[in-house]
């Protein structure tokens, strides 16, 4: 017989003990990709179909460099932590832990991927 | 009593069977669009990459990245990104509390489908 009260059993154990967190950090990484997306569209759009060197000068520049970077993390954070729910939602068991791993495996590796071509290009 | 009397029960519908409605439609292809950025996403990563490698490995990837299979990639994607922007929009004001009645949220679900292509047009547009 465990002296707890029926609350205390029950505290930390339903969705709101971490999916608040998860809701409200997709919220305010949405917030953010709405400013810098539409920029980035236009900027990899024009860059995209020119010749190495103006590439090359494009992603050098501070603006498209940091904007591209910051896109990056906050875009592949999003997407990881939004795969995680979709496959939450239609697979179980161990089918649902190996497709989490290899998505967040996936996502860390294009951003990294993705920072590492910037650094190249920008210093 | 030998003989129950059969009565006609409504039956809950099966998603297969179920009359497509704008919110429904909406709401799936937010999460569609959404994993479907991944590869607009690799692509141009690979072209960055490809960039900071070497001129004669960007000529290969630009080679692809600007060919019909780049077009349709990232035509694609930027519809993808559009709506799903929109779709994101739609959320937050949905999280705030307003617009859950029936003809506001059809008329948003609306206003995501031609909002997306317009949008997609006028980038289109802006960076050719």
């Amino acid at each position: 017989m465990r002296y707890l009260t029926a609350r205390k059993r029950a505290e930390g154990l339903g969705s709101g003990h971490a999916g608040t967190h998860h809701h409200w950090s997709m919220t305010l990484s949405a917030a953010g990709l709405a400013f810098l997306v539409p920029a980035w569209l236009i900027i990899f759009g024009r860059a995209l179909g020119q010749d190495h060197a103006t590439v090359l000068e494009t992603f050098g520049r501070p603006f498209p460099a940091i904007l591209t970077g910051l896109l990056l993390v906050i875009g592949m954070r999003h997407f990881a932590m939004g795969a995680t729910v979709m496959i939450e939602d239609y697979l179980h068991g161990f089918a649902r832990k190996a497709a989490i791993v290899a998505v967040v495996a996936l996502s860390w590796v294009i951003g990294a991927t993705g920072l590492f071509a910037l650094i190249k290009i920008a210093l | 009593m030998a003989q129950a009397k059969r009565v006609n029960r409504p039956l809950s519908p099966h998603l297969q069977i179920y009359r497509w409605q704008i919110p429904m439609l909406t709401s799936i292809l937010t999460r569609i669009t959404g994993h479907a950025l991944v590869a607009g996403v690799l692509l141009a990563v690979w072209w960055l990459v490809a960039a900071a490698t070497s001129e004669s490995y960007f000529a290969f990837v630009n080679g692809i990245a600007t060919s019909w299979f780049g077009d349709l990639v990232f035509t694609g994607s930027l519809w993808a990104v559009w709506y799903h922007y929109l779709a994101g929009l739609r959320h937050l004001y949905y999280d705030a509390g307003k617009g859950m009645d029936i003809p506001t949220a059809e008329k948003l679900g609306w206003a995501c489908i031609i909002g997306s292509v317009v949008l997609t047009v006028i980038t289109i547009l802006l960076v050719q």
